[in-house]
């Protein structure tokens, strides 16, 4: 017989009403460690979607997702010309802002050479890039769709093919284009300086500027042995696959652990606070019946066994329904959430040990409850 | 004072004092109270009020620890200034059995569940518990309100499915703190061949408080309690 669920099943209206109440409390708590994930899994999802083994940048930089890097195209074929190099392809990032139909978008250029490393490795609609010019592919997130016409500098592009995915750090989408394009366009963006340019007769040479080059390697030669043959070149630097992730996971963990952990932490104190509450008061309004289960005989064991279950349950059943909740919900919230079972597990482990931490301030009440209370009129 | 102690008695109390409160508060609820009952024997305890009835009871239901003193409950000597047994709940459970003024019925449990409880916390399989739960409730004759949570009880049946959980243990030592108070005269007397027919079946000590006028010609021996002193 267990007297914890037959205690709940009585007042099962002042349950639910808990329930809910602390299902949406640690609802938040997982959002907040979802969108943690979320913004991680953002910051790496331009570098995932590029998938290059090697990432060439301006020597002493840690590569444009970090700082400002610049080489020069040529940078491209001196790479590709390297033992174990596979392929190579230049690439540009360029935040841009546009205006498009009635609204402010903030979009991530990225230029890259069709056929190369660096574009978008899988489409979900359209094609890819097969003009050299005024061709766009766009990440869903743009609202685009195929066929989609778009101005964008002087110029009028087509978005012929889609991603999915395709973000950046703050979560603004890509628009990938032909190196070219991006390059004219990162010129064409400061009319008049151009301009001014263009009147003097300046050559336009100096525009072929990349960010990076990115590289992919044969299977049988090590990442290392081919990153020390391109930094013999002093004006290079080479970041690996996962050195590239590393640095961009720890710049979204120092932008935001510490805001999203203080949040967490705070929200778990409340949510201790208010187990705790509510199991006192639940204790408070069965002292009579714990008096009178020690009178029958009952042990502190079935006593404290009826107060922790109860906390339990009502932890649990909060965040099995608050997981639920942001769990349906979760492709409707403006930022990206990520629900990861480990995430998940560590916060059921906070949620169990803070409901058995906030059974102490009852459970020292109902073991010094005087079974003699039973008798009392 | 009460005669020479039977050969089987099953409550025995000799020189049982309990005070409450120190100097100017100090209240004698109990002063050098010696007794004995025996199996079978049903004993009623009468007195005005604040004469110590409940405070006796509750020493010898070992909810209340006396000052001084020598209490003897089934043959086991339990306190002798201080209590010999730690686990008194686990006596109360095997030895004792209370019923109250206030029925006491948990309210988030049926009538048989309220009953078959004390044989759980005893470690009877659930299914025997519960049969002899169902048994207990007929035998009470409120068979029929089994499955009824204690707030859709009349007072008398309450109070019956309260007695049911006071026999459910087969406790050799019955405890009733004015069982009839809350009942007509009718199921008062009702009650009290009850308790008659058990402590003659099962051979139990039964102490009942009363007040009532009515069931005083229904026990065997009278004690009558006066500032805490037992007078015969
Ligand atoms: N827990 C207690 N604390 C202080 N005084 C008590 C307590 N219990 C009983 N008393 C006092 O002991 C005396 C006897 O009380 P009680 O045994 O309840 O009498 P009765 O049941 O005969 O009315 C009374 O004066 C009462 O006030
Ligand atoms: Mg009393």
């Amino acid at each position: 017989m267990n007297l914890a669920f037959r205690d709940m099943r009585h007042k099962l209206g002042r349950f639910v009403v808990t329930w809910l109440g602390l299902s949406l409390l640690l609802g938040v708590v997982v959002t907040m460690a979802g969108i943690y994930r979320g913004m991680i899994a953002d910051a790496l999802a331009l570098p995932v979607s590029i998938d290059a083994d090697l990432w060439v940048v301006q020597g002493g930089t840690n590569g444009p997702f970090a700082e400002i890097s610049r080489m020069p195209g040529a940078t491209r074929e001196m790479i590709a010309r390297i033992h174990g190099i596979v392929m190579a392809g230049a690439v540009t990032f360029q935040p841009v802002q546009i205006d498009h139909a009635g609204r402010r978008l903030k979009l991530e250029v990225v230029g890259f050479e069709p056929g190369r490393p660096g574009g978008p490795v899988n489409l979900t609609a359209g094609r890819g890039i097969t003009r050299s010019h005024y061709e766009l592919i766009a990440d869903r997130k743009t609202g685009f769709a195929v066929g989609d016409r778009l101005e964008l500098g002087r110029d009028v592009y087509t978005v012929v093919g889609l991603t999915q995915g395709s973000v950046t750090a703050s979560a603004d989408p890509v628009v990938y284009m032909t190196l070219q394009d991006a390059q004219d366009l990162q010129f064409d963006l400061s009319p008049p300086e151009a301009r001014r340019e263009t009147a003097r007769g300046a050559e336009r040479a100096d525009t072929d500027i990349v960010n990076a080059v990115v590289a992919r390697i044969s299977p049988n030669i090590p990442v290392e042995a081919v990153a020390a043959d391109v930094r013999r070149w002093k004006h290079l630097s080479v970041l690996s696959e996962a050195e590239q992730e590393a640095i961009l996971t720890s710049v979204v963990i120092e932008h935001a652990r510490h805001q999203l952990g203080l949040f967490m932490g705070v929200l778990t104190v409340v949510s201790a606070v208010i187990i705790a509450l509510i199991i006192y008061t639940l204790t408070m309004d069965k002292l009579r019946e714990i008096a009178t289960l020690k009178l029958i005989g009952a042990s502190d064991r079935t006593i404290i066994g009826l107060i922790v279950q109860q906390a339990l349950l009502m932890g649990v059943v909060g965040f099995a329904v608050g997981t639920a909740l942001v769990w349906s919900a979760k492709d409707r919230f403006p930022r990206r959430v990520v629900l990861e079972s480990t995430d998940l597990g560590i916060l059921f482990g906070v949620v169990v040990v803070v409901c058995l931490l906030a059974t102490a301030l009852a459970v020292r009440v109902a073991v010094r409850v005087d079974p003699a209370r039973a008798l009392a009129g | 004072m009460q005669g020479p102690t039977f050969m089987n008695a099953l409550i025995e109390l000799r020189d049982i004092s309990k005070h409450f409160g120190e100097g100017e508060t100090r209240v004698d609820a109990l002063r050098e109270v010696t007794l004995s009952v025996g199996a079978g024997e049903v004993v009623g305890l009468l007195g005005p009020s604040g004469s110590g009835k409940s405070t006796l009871l509750n020493v010898i239901g070992c909810i209340v620890e006396p000052n001084k003193g020598s209490m003897n409950l089934d043959g086991e000597v339990v306190y002798a200034n201080q209590w010999l047994r730690r686990d008194l709940r686990r006596l109360r459970l095997e030895k004792i059995g209370f019923i109250f003024q206030f029925h006491n019925l948990l309210p988030f449990l049926d009538s048989t569940d309220n009953v078959a409880l004390v044989l759980h916390l005893a470690g009877y399989p659930k299914a025997d518990a519960r049969r002899r739960a169902m048994d207990l409730i007929e035998y009470l004759q409120v068979g029929h309100r089994r499955h009824a949570m204690p707030a859709h009880l009349s007072g008398g049946e309450a109070q019956r499915v309260a007695i049911a959980r006071a026999l459910a243990n087969r406790p050799r030592i019955i405890l009733a703190d004015e069982p009839t108070a809350a009942l007509d005269s009718e199921r008062a007397g009702i009650v009290m061949d009850l308790l008659r027919k058990l402590a003659a079946e099962q051979q139990a000590a039964i102490i009942a408080v009363t007040h009532d006028e009515k069931i005083i010609g229904r026990f065997d021996r009278i004690f009558r309690l006066r500032d805490g002193r037992l007078e015969s």
